[in-house]
């Protein structure tokens, strides 16, 4: 039993059997401490890379497979490492760093945008012992590092020398904060619910999935969290008939790869987050109690299904116009998050009499809360669509067919 | 508490006498500004670091609560600011408080 | 010299070096940059001082706010990045002595005085305890509604004094 014990707890196991060996070879206790934050920093930091280094290839061969073609392919292994042919491509190419620019700027901007990326990673839960830190403001520590990397795009446009660059720099940093604001009422709405801000704690306050009890909250989200990396259908960088390559026109070689390292990341730990606020984390039906090694291998499928939604929108969707972007941000989004806002501090406080049917009385009447949210948004939208000036062209449209 | 308290307010003390030499010595509005900013984060540090060695009640967190409030207060002052000097940019076509100097004698 | 004493003096490098950057930089780009330094460094401060959420507070606000808001300013507002006078007014002996001064006033004053010490405990539910005090009515929900009054005023002063005409 002690094995079977040993490889159902696996990755707990194994690490209080390390910390047992140093202990025993006499190394000190802050010694054993400061060895375990170390190697937990570096497993951290290669869960980041390789997440690019998977989902590169796996982007472009699913939206090759929804186009209709086959995508990379020329790579061994049917393009898998294609993420190692797109480095060595990067490493080989001549570093430009434009005359007038300020060098130093240049060079710092593309670090200020793949360090705060994988900070994320630190406070991101993997199981019910697997975190790297378990900061009680856990969520306001990922918005935060989104708010760094608002400032990283800055340093960047302003770099380059180039107002073309500086224009499209402006107009990310736009699109950013416009889409910080929903996403954070989405996030609040969720403390509501958890009650804390640790994100080992929101998982663990998830009876049911959240993306259930408020589909609402959770379609905001994705698609704030969609702006806010930068994907499509509110991609303005990789964008061709839009500024060329937008803030990183003038960046080249490993400095351009670590723009889109920097995104690719930032993805991933996106996934991560979605799955951990609405999609239950490391819970699956109760075989996190059954088998806790399994936990990580069930946030990285959740992940990758989050990450496969985020690209069948980038092969579905056509790209929005800036002026639509931004308008649908602060006019739609912020409105409909902050009534969903108020609807769940209301919901939160019915008074139950049974504590343990609580997430299901106040689970249940959210969802109905929802259901209502989504059909009055429906009628308005439908009613404000009716008036606006496209309306007689509709007409127009409809007397001609008749 | 190994960091005891009169470190802490010597750092806000000298981060408020830099903002204080800045705001007084330069050209640029936007650069007195962001000096202001630097005395405003020293006085958060000195309220934080009293709450945290010399307040007895601890519970009601008053200097958290306190340096929220001056939080607020500094970004609530520094749009303001910065939309005067862009408005001054945009009819004067300067930036430098010596040349805002109409109501000199 | 614990850990926590090397922390401190490794932040203080980095909120002091910022904001003598802010101060003697003649690149007022430069300058914004050494300014989200120092604010970085003084949300170590507030780290160390067992107050998290004020740290969280003071990046997102602080470096994601009013650091942006400051660089979108300067940006507005260069003449064609030339910069053929020195970045000091007249007065800038005076402000250096005053500055001077007052800090050794005020060392003077710290080193002396016996401060009072009490070991109480930062209490553990730190967050939820902050919400009920800014919203309580025996602490401070009135400087939490003057605050938002006043930044709703600064919002709509703002956008009105930045318009275009």
């Amino acid at each position: 039993m002690g094995i079977i014990n040993f490889i159902l707890n696996f990755w707990v196991e194994l690490g209080d059997w390390v910390a047992g060996v140093l202990s025993g070879w006499g190394v000190p206790q802050w010694g054993v401490n400061l060895i375990a934050d170390i190697v937990g920093v570096v497993i951290l930091l290669v869960v980041g890379v390789a997440a690019v280094l998977i989902f590169t290839p796996m982007e472009r061969k699913v939206i090759g497979r929804m186009q209709d073609r086959p995508g990379p392919n020329r790579t061994p292994g049917y393009g898998a490492i294609q993420a190692v042919a797109d480095a060595i491509k990067m490493l080989t190419k001549e570093d430009i760093i434009p005359r007038n620019a300020d060098r130093f700027l240049h060079m710092l901007a593309p670090l200020l945008v793949a360090v705060p990326a994988l900070l994320v990673y630190a406070v991101l839960p993997f199981g019910p012992r697997l975190v790297g830190q378990n900061l009680n403001v856990g969520i306001l520590f990922v918005v935060a590092i989104g708010a760094v990397h608002v400032v990283a795009v800055l340093i960047a446009a302003w770099g380059s020398n180039n107002k073309y660059a500086l224009l499209s720099g402006f107009r990310v940093v736009n699109q950013l904060l416009a889409y910080e604001i929903p996403m954070v009422l989405c996030i609040l709405t969720v403390i509501l619910f958890t009650k804390t801000m640790s994100l080992q704690g929101m998982v663990e306050a998830q009876t049911v999935p959240y993306f259930v009890v408020m589909p609402v909250t959770g379609l905001i989200f994705l698609v704030a969290a969609l702006a806010e990396a930068n994907r499509s259908p509110v991609d303005l960088i990789e964008a061709d008939s839009e500024m060329v390559a937008g803030y990183i026109i003038e960046y080249s070689g490993m400095k351009f790869a670590m723009f889109f390292i920097a995104e690719y990341v930032n993805m991933f730990a996106v996934g991560i987050l979605i799955s951990t606020l609405f999609l239950g984390g490391w819970k699956f039906f109760g075989l996190e109690d059954l088998a806790p090694v399994l936990t990580p291998v069930i946030v990285f499928a959740k992940a990758t299904f989050v990450i496969f939604v985020m690209l069948w929108f980038r092969a579905t969707f056509p790209r929005m116009r800036f002026d639509h972007l931004v308008g649908f941000a602060w006019k739609f989004l912020v409105p409909l998050s902050l009534v969903n806002l108020f609807i769940a501090a209301l919901v939160v406080k019915i008074p139950v009499a049974d504590p343990v049917q609580e997430p299901w009385i106040h689970g249940g009447v959210m969802l109905l809360a929802n259901i209502v949210v989504i059909i009055a948004t429906a009628i308005i939208l439908n009613r404000t669509a009716r008036r606006v000036e496209g309306a007689p062209a509709l007409k127009r449209i409809a007397a001609v067919e008749r | 508490m190994d960091v005891p308290l009169s470190w802490y307010l010597l750092v806000a003390a000298a981060l408020f006498c830099i903002g204080l030499a800045g705001a007084l010595s330069r050209r640029n509005a936007i650069a007195v500004l962001m000096s202001v900013e630097l005395m405003l984060n020293s006085v958060n540090i000195n309220l934080l670091a009293f709450w945290r060695h010399v307040e007895v009640v601890k519970a009601t967190l008053s200097g958290q609560a306190f340096a929220i409030i001056v939080i607020t207060v500094a970004a609530a002052e520094a749009a303001v600011g910065l939309a005067l000097a862009i408005a001054l940019y945009r009819n004067r076509r300067t930036v430098d408080v010596e040349d805002v100097d109409l109501m000199k004698l | 010299m614990t850990v926590s004493q090397v922390v401190f003096i490794l932040l203080s490098i980095a909120a002091l070096g910022g904001a003598l950057g802010v101060v003697f930089a003649r690149n007022l780009f430069r300058s914004a940059l050494a300014l989200v330094l120092s604010f970085v460094g003084v949300a170590g401060f507030y780290v160390l001082l067992e107050a998290e959420l004020l740290a969280m507070i003071q990046i997102l606000v602080y470096v994601g706010a009013i650091a942006i808001l400051i660089i979108f300013a300067i940006m507005l507002s260069r003449r064609l990045m030339s910069s053929e006078t020195l970045p000091w007014n007249e007065q800038w002996v005076g402000a250096v002595i005053v500055a001077v001064v007052l800090f050794a006033a005020l060392v003077f004053v710290l080193i002396r005085v016996d401060w009072p010490t009490a070991e109480a405990q930062v209490p553990p539910d730190a967050i939820s305890l902050l919400g009920q005090s800014l919203v309580s009515p025996d602490f401070y929900v009135l400087p939490f509604e003057v605050a938002s009054v006043l930044l709703l005023v600064a919002l709509v002063g703002a956008v009105i004094i930045a318009r275009e005409q």
